[in-house]
């Protein structure tokens, strides 16, 4: 493999990673070069204590690729080099510091000094948005990725999560702050304005960033590699089977931090191109495994409606921007909160090894309690969604907290009514049984039958008998229960009154 | 006003500055104890390796699989501690077991070149346990009478006479969890050996005096060869006042026995599982009200989950019962207290010490008892404030009363109660499935340490011949701002520009034998030291600055760094005058001392007056809550708090809107779990990482906050008139408690009552909307007389006597 000198940029800076394990963070390669602003919270990419930026391209423009696929029915690919490029902010405990070789990287140093503080720094300073001050880089630092989104425009009207310049208060939302209640946080984040002319950081992202060549790290724990083309990686896979494939790592960092996991082999497919493109066809659209959840809901720029109620209740942002949809379903985490709502969308997997593709229904993809049927030589290349789309969609997540929670139960739903009945039925589930499930007999007590109240109360009584439900620290199996059984009321609630059948039956 | 808070003109105190190491924090540049492991040569990691049992004996350890593992240095176990090998200073904390007491209890530690070898040494590290039957749960403990620790009353009148004659009674239970602080930064300790054996700990700590003691015991050395320093802290909240010192002994012996440094930080899984956390409680009372809804009597016994050591669980308890009347009068009085041992990690103080779970108490028991009385919350709870002249039920005058109504009546006001409470009833007309409920509650909160001893304070100040000031005092700054008020504090007394002064870290060689930061005492206590220091110098000062001007002494004033004097058109430049005093070898540093007048404590009798004032608030909180799921929103908060003349508004701002949202988390998020099952997994911490521990979020902030410190509210007997804020603002989070139980309330027909045990989490709030709905009459309360009695404590129970109390006594006795 092409060797290269391993090198980050931080802060402008080169800084060798010769020596580094693979193992390691980059949370701990910053920490240990000196540059402790990023501080280990949780090593779970829950507190955002350790985000930093990183410099990733920006592959949504205004008209732009992806923006014109879908309705002339040629194909529009996300992803590729518009020569811009978006400071990400990341949680720096979970990404392994051999993934950001040749990668430019910003600190909460990098931004500013105590004498010359970045406006970001001063308004957070002069308010009172610090007071321990241990969580206030990591802060600064999503609070800067929102400041720099080349898209951020004042709101006409601010509502309580938006400020009047545009800031989006869920950039904030996988951060924890346990002393000052936010409040000055967000009055600090809603009184930014725009970078000035001249701003090196945002004319930084008026250009590319840099290539993310192959590249391979070695060390005593074992060897991570960064593959770019899918014939690479499916060779890597061949000739190792036990290989971890890692694309933003916010699953497996978990495992090398909290759990002591370690792999022989490690291997990023964060820029394999063919796992990165997103295509509108006329009957599906494709996703690519390996885009960021961040990149997907810009590419897809609302085409798919129940994505976008799913993924703003996904994690938070700065999980966003390293999980893929590839990734949660290759976990297969009986909570992930992908697979409900693609279950709903009835998706497909399309599953590549070195002797070629195959196409499972997802519905038919999980086995068992984190099992499925992909084997060790196959890599998710990508999601397929079919097209149509049903016209009335949910994603319902239940949890003790409204941002940056893990479910308790989640369901997608999507309903094709039409005249007043159910056409089509789909309903993803999870959080009640081993693996997310589809909610088939709901379906049925659903299809061909008026969208009336008297329908749906019976259908969301045969929704809460759906799964089986445990008890755990997250909630009891029946509360869970209860939470099915309410799910299609409070949509039947909240849908549009046109819905309904023209003529009472 | 007295001289301690009188003001001068042109006070640095009162300006809203933002933290003093404000610029340091948002650059990253602020250090905390790991930061400084890249800057320290040759160090080790320690790891520890965790029993997987919640009670067990340790039949056999085996260190010298680890000692294979490449980079192991060394495992430190009981056998290399050449002194008391205790964490605590109640000699039932062995720093290394042989009895497992806790699922994740550490047994040695593994000192290692990396943190991995450490870790992988760790594993191989050969552990045989002899597994105890454990008690897990506060009612399994309190069914098998597993307690520790005194068990002290508070009783005042005739109780059972005052249940006889009751118009009203009620008798109810209440279960309320506990809460892990997770400060953002882990509990973490740095420590070195030096040429001549002088051990130097770098720890976050609250209480380095104490880190220093136990170091000291744990290593066998007198104290002035420990030195414990605190840069800072990345949080504490009570949660780093007695849990640092055993990590820190350990990374101490490491180093003492390698000469190497050695660096022991936590992981959070780590911390969660080791470190004590907020007491959960479990209350039995009846209470007794007359036609009017005036409280007549009130019988409660708490019992606390102190864990598997005593810790500060009697102090914490104590405070308890001392705050069960919040704001209220209650003529008669009986409250017990007990501690329950069980086999968790020991409990400690976190904010409110104690004070929230026995307000909370009062809170529920208004909040349950307003329906069935048929009065509106707001109007019983007004009903029953204290009266000037009336005493608490330990016996300490209430005083200031009328500051708790001034709030009350703000916050209605600012808060736009009445119209609002208007508007909720006819939004709720016309949602069937969501509610909104306006809830007002009080905080009256006592400050000052209970144990009087702790309520002392020191602090150095060096004025450089340049004039420039450095500060130390004996206080830790862990983002309350203490550091920053005690500039203000200083730059006041010695009437300079702030930028003359400096504040140095907390360190135990610059000021010895100080009381933990706690209690929310540590701007009164050290401000009033440093203000001391400062007087001293400032009087040394004086005769050379009068002869300049030519005027007598006590009329020398300083301002703004001008010295001048009134009736002399002459000044002088206070680096002159500093200049001038050098050369005629004044002496220019000056230590400062403060104890608080007019405490004392019976904690065998639970009478006295611990505290030097109360602190008051009000908060008025809107909620909405969907009726699907339970989950909720905070649409408005409105506070008035009392904070005296404030030091530092800003700062104080920061304290209580902190504190409120901390409160909040605690009663309606934090949902502590233990494994209670049978299995093999039995007292593990099911929530123990910040993926299934969540503390309130940006989605938890209230959407409209808006705070007011109470105004004109000077504090006679507390420096420069201002109050303690740390803690009391915290119980102003009841109103959000009190909003969701009415909101679950409205679903069901008028006066129902609703039992929340805490935390309100969505599911509890989901299931007490469903019994609203379906079963409003099933409210989980008996009523009338005499109610059922709580269960009452054995007659040969010890008293509350703790150990530093004891100590006291016995000195005092000697002398």
């Amino acid at each position: 493999m092409a060797a290269g000198r391993h090198e980050v940029t931080v802060n402008g800076t080169a800084r060798s990673l010769a020596g580094t394990d693979p193992a390691t963070s980059a949370l701990d390669f910053l920490r240990a070069q000196g540059l402790t602003g990023a501080k280990e919270g949780c090593a779970e990419g829950e507190c955002g204590a350790c985000a930093v930026l990183v410099l990733r391209p920006d592959g949504v423009g205004r008209g732009g690729a992806g923006a014109d696929g879908g309705t002339d029915g040629s194909d529009g690919t996300a992803g590729a080099d518009l020569g811009r490029s978006r400071w990400t902010g990341v949680n720096a405990c979970l990404v392994p510091a051999a993934a950001l070789d040749g990668q430019e990287v910003l600190t909460a140093e990098g931004l500013g000094t105590p004498d010359a503080l970045h406006p970001v720094q001063h308004e957070l300073a002069v308010r009172g948005g610090s007071q321990c001050g241990y969580c206030t880089p990591g802060f600064v630092c999503a609070m800067a990725a929102e400041y720099y989104r080349g898209d951020r425009h004042p709101h006409a009207v601010p509502d309580r999560e938006h400020g009047p310049n545009g800031f989006d208060l869920h950039a904030l939302s996988g951060n924890l702050c346990r002393c000052t209640g936010y409040r000055p946080i967000r009055d600090a984040a809603f009184a930014l304005g725009a970078p000035e002319a001249g701003d090196p950081l945002a004319s930084r992202a008026t250009h590319p960033p840099p290539a993310a060549p192959p590249s391979r790290l070695e060390g005593a724990s074992g060897a991570f590699e960064r593959a770019t083309d899918l014939s690479r990686l499916l060779t890597l896979l061949r000739e190792h089977p036990d290989a971890v494939l890692v694309a933003g790592a916010t699953d497996w960092g978990v495992e090398v931090n909290l759990r002591g996991a370690r792999a022989r082999l490690a291997v990023g497919i964060d820029r394999v191109h063919e796992l990165r493109a997103l295509h509108v066809g006329h009957d599906a659209v494709e996703i690519g495994a390996s885009l960021t959840l961040s990149e997907v809901g810009r590419a897809l720029a609302g085409r798919v409606p129940l994505l976008d109620q799913l993924l703003p209740q996904f994690a938070s942002p700065l999980i966003r921007n390293g999980a893929t949809l590839g990734g949660n379903l290759a976990t297969a985490s009986p909570v992930g909160d992908a697979a409900p709502a693609l279950l709903a969308l009835e998706a497909d997997v399309v599953l590549a090894c070195a002797g070629g593709e195959r196409t499972v229904p997802l519905s038919g993809y999980f086995t068992g309690y984190r099992r499925t049927v992909r084997r060790p030589d196959e890599v998710i290349r990508a999601v397929r969604i079919p097209l149509p789309l049903s016209g009335v969609t949910a994603f319902h997540k239940v949890a003790k907290r409204r941002f940056d929670d893990i479910s308790s139960v989640a369901a997608g739903i999507a309903l094709d009514v039409r005249d007043g009945v159910v056409a089509k039925a789909r309903i993803g589930l999870g959080g009640v049984a081993a693996t997310p499930v589809r909610a088939l007999a709901t379906e049925a007590a659903l299809e061909g039958r008026p969208w009336t109240a008297e329908v749906v109360r019976a259908a969301a009584q045969v929704m809460g008998r759906e799964g089986t439900p445990i008890d755990d620290h997250r909630a009891s199996a029946a509360y869970r229960s209860a939470m099915l059984g309410t799910a299609l009321l409070r949509l039947h609630a909240e849908a549009d009154p046109s819905l309904a059948p023209a003529v009472a039956p | 006003m007295s001289g301690l808070s009188e003001r001068p003109p042109g006070a640095v105190v009162g300006r809203p500055l933002p933290h003093e190491s404000a610029a340091l924090h948002v650059t990253g540049a602020a250090l905390y104890t790991d930061d400084l492991v890249g800057r320290t040569h040759g160090i080790l990691h320690a790891h520890p390796v965790q029993a997987p049992h919640a009670h067990a004996r340790v039949s056999t350890l085996r260190t010298a699989p680890a000692l294979d593992v490449p980079g192991v240095v060394r495992v430190l176990t009981a056998d290399d501690v050449p002194g008391l090998d205790d964490a605590g200073t109640h000699h039932d904390e062995p720093l290394f077991p042989d009895e497992v007491m806790f699922h994740g209890h550490a047994v040695c530690w593994v000192l290692g070149e990396t943190l991995e070898a450490a870790r992988l040494g760790a594993l191989a590290v050969e552990v045989d346990y002899e597994p105890l039957p454990a008690l897990v749960t506060l009612r399994e403990a309190i069914t098998a009478a597993s307690f520790q620790g005194g068990q002290p009353t508070v009783a005042r009148g005739d109780v059972d006479g005052a249940f006889d004659e009751a118009a009203h009674v009620f008798s109810g239970e209440l279960d309320l969890a506990g809460q892990e602080h997770f400060y953002l930064e882990t509990h973490c300790s740095l420590a070195q050996v030096d040429e001549s054996g002088q051990v130097f700990v770098q720890c976050s700590t609250q209480h380095p005096t104490e880190t220093q003691d136990v170091v000291a015991h744990v290593l066998g050395v007198p104290s002035h060869a420990v030195t414990v320093q605190c840069l800072r802290m990345g949080g504490g909240f009570g949660g780093k006042e007695m849990q640092p010192h055993g990590y820190a002994a350990v990374a101490a012996l490491g180093a003492r026995l390698t000469g190497r440094p050695v660096r022991l930080r936590l992981s959070r899984t780590q911390d969660m599982t080791m470190s004590g956390k907020r007491h959960g409680f479990h209350a039995q009372w009846r209470v007794a009200f007359d036609d009017d809804g005036l409280l007549q009597a009130l019988d409660a016994t708490l019992t606390s989950d102190g864990g598997w050591s005593l810790d500060l669980s009697e102090p914490v308890l104590a405070r308890a019962l001392c705050h069960v009347d919040n704001a209220y009068f209650i003529p008669h009085v009986r409250l017990h207290g007990r501690i329950a041992r069980t086999h968790k990690t020991s409990q400690t103080a976190f904010r409110g010490f104690g004070g929230p779970q026995g307000m909370l108490v009062i809170e529920d028991v208004l909040g349950r008892c307003a329906p069935l009385l048929g009065i509106d919350p707001v109007e019983l709870r007004r009903r029953n404030f204290y009266r000037p002249g009336q005493k608490t039920p330990y016996g300490q005058p209430v005083r200031h009363p009328e500051r708790l109504v001034a709030c009350w009546e703000q916050v209605l006001s600012s808060g736009d109660v009445a119209t609002r409470q208007a508007e909720i009833r006819a939004w709720n007309a016309t949602h069937e499935h969501a509610r909104r409920a306006l809830a007002v509650t009080p905080v009256k909160f006592g400050i000052s340490f209970n144990f009087t001893a702790f309520n002392q304070a020191g602090a150095l100040v060096h004025v450089y011949k340049d004039g420039s000031v450095l500060v130390t005092h004996g206080g830790t700054e862990m983002g309350q701002g203490l550091h920053t008020k005690m500039l203000q504090v200083a730059a006041t007394a010695l009437g300079v520009p702030l930028s003359t002064v400096r504040l140095a870290p907390t360190r135990t060689d610059k000021v010895p034998n100080t009381s933990a930061t706690a209690a929310s005492s540590g701007a009164d206590l050290n401000g009033a030291a440093v203000k001391d220091a400062c007087e001293q110098v400032l009087d040394r000062l004086r005769p050379v600055a009068a002869e300049r001007l030519g005027v007598a002494p006590d009329a020398v004033r300083v301002t703004d760094g001008v010295v001048s004097a009134p009736g002399s058109d002459a000044t002088l430049a206070w680096a002159d005058l500093v200049h001038q005093a050098y050369f005629r070898r004044v002496q220019l540093w000056a230590a400062g001392f403060y104890r608080t007048e007019g405490l004392h404590w019976d904690s065998t009798a639970m009478r006295g007056e611990p505290f030097k004032y109360f602190a008051y608030g009000a908060a008025a909180t809107e909620v909405e809550v969907d009726g699907f799921t339970g989950s909720y929103r905070i649409r408005r908060v409105d506070i008035v708090h009392d904070v005296g003349e404030s030091l530092s508004p800003l700062v104080d701002l920061g304290q209580v809107e902190g504190a409120f949202v901390q409160g909040a988390g605690w009663l309606t998020l934090e949902d502590l779990r233990w494994d209670e099952g049978d299995g093999p997994t039995r007292g593990r911490l099911a929530t123990q990482s910040a993926s299934t521990y969540k503390l309130p979020s940006f989605s938890e902030m209230p959407e409209v906050l808006h705070v007011e410190l109470l105004a004109h509210a000077p504090e006679d007997g507390a420096v420069y008139g201002s109050k303690a804020v740390g803690e009391p603002p915290l119980m102003l989070a009841f109103s959000v408690r009190e909003a969701l139980r009415q909101a679950a309330a409205s679903f069901g027909p008028a006066g129902t009552s609703v039992d929340l045990p805490s935390p309100v989490t969505p599911e509890v709030l989901w299931w007490a909307i469903e019994d609203a709905r379906h079963r409003p009459r099933d409210h989980g309360l008996a009523t009338g007389g005499p109610g059922r009695v709580p269960e009452q404590p054995h007659p040969a129970a010890p008293p509350l006597r703790p150990h530093s109390e004891r100590a006291a006594r016995a000195t005092s006795e000697r002398a």
